[in-house]
């Protein structure tokens, strides 16, 4: 709307913006940037201040008239808290379960291997991972939930090869949530794999299967390395993604049983509005929050910016 | 590439190759049929779970078990499609994600311009900022935007719920739209400054003609994105007539738990579809890991 109201000067800009000062011509020319600033400032820069003020007071739903400032309390607390650490541990093994081994390693082998795999293979497996990836996330939830339930069909599968059964959403939730979220967001990865593999230069992988390396010894030695900023680019966004999990943990198993499968956005969520601590829940937000910025900042550093 | 290395080579050594338990040629017709079983078997367990969903929702047996149903019927569909399991939700999503991805576009577009364009001692700082927001986790702003909502009133607001979204999409949303700006040769504008055209009447006129393409996948990956956010509306909306399609897929499963799996899986697959097709229309169009590569390469 801001850019609307400059095109009636604009109709003349060309010749006025000679007589125009550097510093206005510069302000006009970023005029259209004003809706994107004001959103993102309202928006986002917004609720992250108010997240790091109310990360220590006692804000509680019920009422904001009893909200006081009680310095570092609410990050004691959390360390103190076994509950709080529980799920620390439960984010770590989740975010490097599924994400970093998980999605990680398989959509890696899944990009290779499609490389060699005959055309109509290769349709079909990209076809069902981006399928699974495309569906929206509650619902990937509610499938994983059938899938692993008592009687779902993994335990049927499991009887037709006379495997052990679990009752895997009360036995191994995490581990449940874990492949759920292999399953759902593999081919992010193996989107981002194929991509690189295409751009690895045909002769050097020719070049080291002339002096007779193996397919292990190519793949380790001359793609691995060609392709390594792909992977770290790749292991920093796929982390950013899965520390900010909810709706998948939350369909399938609500963090329960107990907090077996509550990872930090769950226990957040929990602590805000299930008991009422909207500032204990703000200061595990800001800990989720400076997190997911320590990663964020790590991954602009490897993408770099063009130079000029 | 080792066969042909080797034809013109002398018969000596082909008798050689010959003499080899397993000639290069066959040895790798053997791995590529390996790697087709391997790659088959994945897909089979990635397609079991969207194949018990497909049948569950035509099927009369209600179970979790993956089973063929004994008579296929369309009961499920039936009973879901009705104003308030269904039509509704599916309005409320599509007014949300429609106008947020409408401001999203607009607003990244405008944003583009001046970032592909001019030289500013502030473009580097502002660039960066932007993609250091692409990665932060929206999830853990919700609490905040939540309490921040309840003081101005804007909880349980359509219009204030679909501007948080369209914000939330906006890092995202300004850098591909940069991106693919910046493919647009600059020398076109130039022609049209030349005859007097300004600033916006150059974006509207010629770059952005020029850039369909990225338009089309930055909405395309915004609506997605929105279509299936579950927990902002979760968090900003509470009346349920306000509820979009993700939020009652969930109270859905928790409110008539254990029984309508039928019912559920029919609802999952109609609210699918919209993004399904999306994808398939995005693929088709551009190729598959295009529109990824371009996020990707900076």
């Amino acid at each position: 709307m801001t850019a609307l109201a400059q095109a009636p000067r604009g109709t003349d800009g060309h010749r006025r913006s000679r007589g125009v000062p550097v510093p206005v011509r510069g302000l006009l020319r970023g005029l259209p940037l004003l809706p994107a600033v004001v959103l993102l400032v309202v928006f986002l820069a917004g609720p992250i201040a108010y997240c790091v003020y109310y990360a220590f007071t006692d804000m509680q739903l019920t009422g904001a008239s009893g909200t006081h400032f009680t310095g570092l309390d609410n990050f004691t607390r959390a360390f103190g808290d076994s509950d709080f650490l529980n799920s620390v541990r439960l984010t770590l093994v989740f975010v490097i379960g599924s994400a970093v081994v998980g999605q990680n390693t398989l959509g890696l082998a899944l990009a290779v291997l499609m490389e060699k795999a005959s055309k109509p293979v290769r349709s079909l497996t990209n076809g069902v991972v981006i399928a699974a990836w495309v569906l929206p996330e509650v619902v990937a939830g509610y499938l994983m939930y059938a899938f692993f339930y008592d009687q779902g069909s993994l335990n049927s599968l499991l009887a037709a090869l006379h495997l052990p059964r679990q009752n895997w959403l009360y036995t191994l939730p995490i581990l449940a949530v874990c492949l759920a979220n292999v399953w759902r967001g593999t081919a992010f990865s193996m989107m981002v794999f194929s991509a690189a593999l295409n751009d690895v230069p045909r002769e050097l992988v020719e070049a080291a299967e002339m002096d007779g390396a193996g397919p292990w010894q190519r793949l380790w030695r001359v793609t691995l390395p060609v392709i390594r900023r792909s992977i770290l680019t790749n292991l920093m966004l796929i982390t950013l993604q899965t520390l900010s999990v909810f709706g998948l943990i939350y369909t399938m198993t609500r963090g329960g049983p107990g907090n077996k499968s509550e990872t930090l956005p769950v226990f957040m969520y929990q602590q805000a509005f299930q008991n009422s601590l909207i500032g204990y829940g703000t200061a595990i937000a800001l800990v989720l929050l400076v997190v997911g910025a320590l990663f964020s900042a790590v991954y602009i550093r490897l993408l770099r910016l063009e130079d000029e | 590439m080792a066969v042909a290395v080797e034809t013109p080579t002398g018969s000596a050594r082909r008798d050689r190759s010959a003499t080899r338990p397993a000639s290069p040629r066959r040895r790798s017709r053997l791995g590529r049929l390996g790697v087709n079983l391997v790659l088959l078997a994945v897909s089979v367990t990635y397609v079991l779970p969207l194949l018990w969903m497909a049948l569950a929702s035509v099927s009369n047996l209600n179970t979790f078990r993956l089973k063929w149903p004994d008579t296929f019927t369309l009961d499920n569909f039936d009973a879901i499609l009705n104003v308030d399991t269904t039509y509704r939700p599916m309005l409320n999503s599509l007014l949300l994600c429609g106008f947020g991805t409408l401001i999203t576009v607009v607003v990244s577009i405008l944003a583009a311009y001046p970032l592909s364009r001019y030289r500013s001692r502030l473009r580097r700082p502002f660039l960066y900022t932007i993609l250091f927001s692409t990665g932060l986790p929206i999830t853990a702003v919700m609490i905040p935007v939540y309490s921040m909502f309840v003081q101005v009133n804007l909880i349980d607001s359509m219009p204030g719920t679909t501007l948080f979204l369209a914000a939330s999409a906006l890092p995202f949303g300004i850098w591909l739209m940069k991106n693919f700006m910046d493919g647009v040769p600059i020398v076109l504008e130039e022609a049209a400054r030349i005859d007097g055209a300004n600033a916006m009447q150059v974006l509207w006129r010629v770059v952005l003609p020029l850039m369909r393409p990225g338009v089309t996948v930055v909405t395309i990956f915004t609506f997605i994105g929105m279509w299936g956010n579950f927990f902002v509306p979760f968090i900003l909306l509470l009346s349920p007539e306000k509820l979009p399609a993700s939020v009652s897929v969930f109270t859905f499963l928790s409110a008539h738990d254990q029984t309508q799996y039928g019912q559920l899986s029919a609802f999952s697959l109609l609210y699918s579809l919209p993004v399904v097709m999306l994808y398939l229309l995005l693929s088709r169009k551009l190729g598959g890991g295009f529109a990824l590569g371009g996020a990707l390469k900076g």
